[in-house]
């Protein structure tokens, strides 16, 4: 990774080049970016799980997932949802607009720790952006030899909520993913399952031990309820993978404001264990 | 006032051995010269730890905002009218409270007495009416009249103005007192006297928003200086966010300010802000003959109308 | 680099400075009404060092309280419309004279925030590479002051390039380092050695003045979630406005907030100072917030600087001992007497740890 960078605060200067409403309500869109500057896309070289500050001249800068996935070059992208200033700014902005992104922040999913494992991977709602970048880069021809078997549990309140829904499917075929999408209620024309994420976790996700680990990313209320399914599935505590999110505005920990305890989210995280997370004050 | 001091425990042990509250909000003795720090105590044995003398400036009003308890409060003349703006404005109900008033001499200005002994004041005592002051070696005995807070110097509502027990008899109201002296001085300044006044008044504030925070009337869940959908005012040291933020909050203190000086107390670099809301105190006593905090039984001006408003600025 | 006492005539003070302002600007504290400031020193200013100390700490001249850091125009018919540039600072070199050893160690300590392995603030550390620290030893400590408990003392030397001592008619100046020694070449100080002069003795003297102390020693011990659960936290955050005074006058405090500025079709992103005692500081745009009790912010102030950072980086604790929370803290919230707590506590064995 970048050992030094010479000025942390100063953003690659990106260009929008495609926007995609990502949900049937529209509160999500997909940003494609590329660099202006030659050279700036190696120099953004990221792994799957990390983020990046997404900076709009003017009007702020929020820290996102990086949806897209290492092994997809010329470009990358963020799944942003429309939450306040620079959400709502970023939402209204066209393509081939200029803005600027700082990064890659924070650390990743343990890739290392991971080879040779089975991973399952549970997400809900709008968390899913760096758990597309994670599947995207397992699966690529690559990589996918270097990992067991992949079970995906991913749920939304509907069809149209789901991120990445053609991509899923696409998954979904696939021989070499176990896909478990679910909605929450019944809806014409699908044909996968339908129930909350936590009580579809306990039906289909393997059995945790040594070999399996699982990667956990969604609101609050699904992580409240998917921890102790999986906690009855067998997955110790070091074996469960979880995203933080907080608020924060440097992205690189000298602001002090994403800090839990000894840790800062944007620096030692956004990427911990639940082991990790037990042992820190409960303020995230 | 360390007369007050054994009856205030008294009727705090009382009051919590009874259940009549289940906390009492008051002071304990500070770490500090001529501070106290604002506390609380739940069980009768702690009372001793309260303490009231001339160091009581900051509004204990303040700490009752939102609170669902039954609650023991000591209040002097201003913390009282603050009280009942709290009950006006729905911040506190009053059968929560147990108001035990405090007939006020005043308070005495540390920031002054501090600067007159070149910040080496070691120990403040008081006796009566003479403060000694300890500092380089030296004692000096002063009379606590010369030292006291600008507000308690033109106080007029020494007595608590609602309460449920006194610690003590009223004291007599001063007479003849010129509220606004600095106000009207302040009011003959041509406009660039007012601008290089008020900027040089401001030039030190450092947005620690140590005022906002004493303050009983500034209890907004998100302060106008940190909205962020419109932003208002900027958050840096721009002298025009520096000279909004001061003059915005005092017109939202309009009608309400008691000028208990808390923000004054509380500032730590010295700046006499209550110039704003005393001048709007000013305003309001003027065009509406009001005083906030009297009565819980009278809305304020700025959440009524009367058909005789004054209305001379319609042309 | 020698370490050998240089004597500073006073008569040759003012123009050892005057010469200074060739190679440095210059910097020390200046009286304004009845306090001191950090300023840039006009030409014939003189630093005060009849001050005891400043009431803002000197971190305003390498972390102003507000600074623009990043400039862009927002005019579409400007080329380079919407790129975000850094704003270039003054990083000629500087000399503070003056600050105190406290002020001078507390330098250290946020440098350890601002320079890291993985990131370095230009913004911070080119100004502070540039930066020639002259401090001033306290022979009179005030009563708040309790810098010997925490790994510092009124002669202390860490975080500065030379130490002076008011001897009367002359400073004693001892040179720390290579930068030390060309400031004193610079300003023509160089020629006479102090005979025979040891400071142990005036160093002694100076901390034996030391009337505050607090006991940090079983810090490193406490358990980190214990501290946390402690039951002392309502009590000790009672009290407390949630202000920024103690942030703000603190030496060792580095928080800050990144905010952008447009005034028509050009703005900046400015860093500004900001505090974790402001509600604000943690809120989510959800209107979630992981601190949102006073209770709870009170008590993320005194776990960062007593607990978290010292077991981050095993420097001892984020606390120089310079007291101004102490004495600028309007409700008399005492980081002396917190500290104490969380040293001496210890949990009930039938109590449970809560989450708060």
């Amino acid at each position: 990774m970048e050992d030094h960078v010479l000025n942390p605060y100063v953003p690659y200067p990106v260009r929008i080049d495609d926007i995609e409403v990502a949900t049937e309500d529209k509160s999500l869109k997909t940003f494609k970016f590329v660099f202006l500057n030659d050279g700036d896309e190696e120099k953004f070289a990221y792994q799957a799980g990390q983020f990046a500050e997404l900076s709009v001249p003017g009007v702020g800068e929020i820290p996102i997932g990086i949806a897209s996935s290492p092994v997809e070059k010329g470009f990358v992208k963020f799944t942003v949802f429309k939450a306040g200033v620079v959400t709502s700014h970023l939402h209204n902005m066209k393509v081939d607009d200029i803005m600027g992104i700082r990064g890659p922040l924070g650390n990743w999913y343990p890739w290392d720790l991971l080879e040779g494992k089975n991973i399952l991977i549970v997400g809900g709602g709008f968390a899913f952006t760096t758990l597309r970048s994670s599947i995207v880069y397992m699966l690529n021809p690559d990589n996918r030899a270097r990992f067991g078997n992949i079970d995906v549990v991913y749920g939304a309140r509907t069809p149209g909520m789901l991120l990445y829904k053609d991509e899923l499917i696409a998954w979904e075929k696939r021989d070499d993913i176990n896909m478990h999408l679910t909605i929450d209620a019944p809806a014409d024309g699908w044909e996968y399952n339908v129930g909350f994420t936590p009580p579809i976790t306990e039906q289909k996700a393997p059995q945790g031990d040594d070999n399996t680990y699982a990667i956990v990313c969604g609101p609050p209320i699904m992580i409240k309820f998917t921890l102790p399914v999986l906690e009855k599935l067998g997955y110790a505590d070091d074996h469960i993978i979880m995203s933080l999110e907080n608020r924060m505005k440097c992205g690189f920990g000298m602001c002090g404001r994403c800090g839990i305890g000894k840790e800062l989210v944007c620096k030692d995280g956004p990427v911990f264990t639940l082991d990790q997370i037990n042992k820190t004050p409960r303020e995230y | 006032m360390l007369e007050y001091n054994d009856k205030i425990r008294e009727i705090s042990a009382r009051l919590l051995k009874e259940c009549r509250v289940e906390m009492v909000i008051g002071f304990r003795k500070g770490s500090m010269p001529m501070m106290n720090e604002p506390c609380f105590i739940t069980k009768a044995d702690d009372a001793g730890q309260l303490v009231w003398d001339s160091n009581c400036g900051i509004n204990l009003a303040n700490y009752l905002t939102n609170r669902k308890e039954k609650i023991g409060i000591i209040a002097k003349g201003c913390d009282s009218r603050n009280i009942v703006t709290h009950i006006i404005e729905n911040k506190i109900s009053r059968d929560q409270l147990f108001i035990i008033g405090v007939p006020c001499q005043g308070m005495i200005d540390k920031r002054k007495i501090n600067a007159m002994f070149d910040g080496g004041v070691q120990k403040v005592t008081e006796d009566g009416e003479t403060i000694q002051v300890d500092a380089g070696g030296q004692t000096t005995a002063l009379a606590k009249a010369d030292l006291l807070q600008q507000n308690c110097a033109v106080c007029i509502h020494r007595n608590p103005v609602i309460f449920d027990e006194m610690v003590a008899e009223p004291v007599d109201e001063q007479q003849n007192v010129d509220r606004y002296e600095d106000v009207r001085r302040i009011e003959a300044m041509n406009p660039e006297e007012k601008w290089n006044y008020f900027d040089d008044l401001l030039a030190p504030c450092i947005r620690c928003y140590a005022c906002r925070n004493a303050c009983p009337l500034c209890y907004c869940p998100t302060c106008f200086v940190d909205e962020s959908k419109p932003q208002w005012v900027g958050k840096g040291q721009d002298p025009s966010d520096v000279r909004t933020f001061h003059f915005l909050r005092a017109f939202h203190c309009a009608g309400r300010c008691t000028d208990c000086g808390a923000c004054e107390r509380a500032c730590p670099v010295g700046i006499n802000m209550r110039v704003f809301t005393k001048k709007l105190e000013k305003e309001c006593f003027d065009q509406f003959g009001w005083e906030a905090g009297l009565s819980p039984d009278e809305r304020p001006p700025l959440d009524t109308y009367r058909p005789d408003d004054p209305d001379d600025f319609i042309r | 680099m020698n370490m050998k006492l240089v004597k500073i005539d006073k008569k040759q003070w003012a123009n050892g400075l005057e010469d200074l302002r060739n190679s440095y600007r210059l910097f020390g504290p200046v009286k304004e009404k009845d306090y001191h400031s950090f300023k840039a020193l006009a030409k014939d200013e003189q630093p005060d060092l009849s001050f005891s100390n400043s009431r803002l700490s000197p971190k305003t001249l390498l972390f102003p309280q507000s600074e623009a850091i990043i400039e862009f125009s927002l005019d579409e018919n400007d080329a380079d419309h919407h790129i975000m540039k850094s704003v270039e600072k003054d990083v000629s070199p500087q000399a503070v004279i003056g600050v105190r050893p406290c002020d001078a160690k507390s330098v250290r300590l946020v440098n350890l925030n601002f320079d890291t392995p993985e990131y370095r603030d230009p913004y911070w550390a080119d100004v502070l590479a540039a930066t020639t620290f002259v401090g001033l030893a306290c022979d009179e400590p005030k009563s708040t002051c309790f810098c010997t408990s925490v790994d510092c003392g009124p002669y202390s030397e860490e975080g500065l390039d030379v130490l002076l001592v008011d001897d009367g008619d002359s400073y004693l100046a001892k040179v720390l380092t290579e930068k030390g020694r060309s400031l004193l070449d610079a300003a023509g100080w160089g020629a006479a050695e102090a005979e025979n002069t040891d400071l142990a003795d005036r160093k002694a003297a100076a901390e034996a003045k030391i009337a505050s102390t607090v006991t940090t020693d079983n810090l490193k011990n406490q358990d980190l979630m214990t501290l946390h659960g402690a039951s002392f936290w309502e009590e000790v955050a009672f009290g407390c406005l949630n202000c920024g005074t103690c942030t703000y006058t603190c030496p060792t405090c580095w928080c800050f907030d990144l905010q952008d500025e447009v005034h028509g079709k050009a703005g900046k992103r400015m860093k500004n100072w900001d505090s974790c005692m402001f509600p604000l500081f943690t809120m989510h745009t959800t209107g979630h917030n992981p601190r949102g009790t006073k209770t709870q912010r009170v008590r993320q102030r005194f776990m960062h600087k007593l607990k978290y950072f010292l077991d981050k980086y095993d420097q001892g604790i984020m606390c120089v001992g310079c007291g101004r929370c102490v004495s600028q803290c309007p409700v008399n919230i005492d980081i002396r007497k917190i500290c104490n707590l969380m040293n001496a506590y210890q949990a009930d064995n039938a109590a449970c740890v809560e989450q708060e």
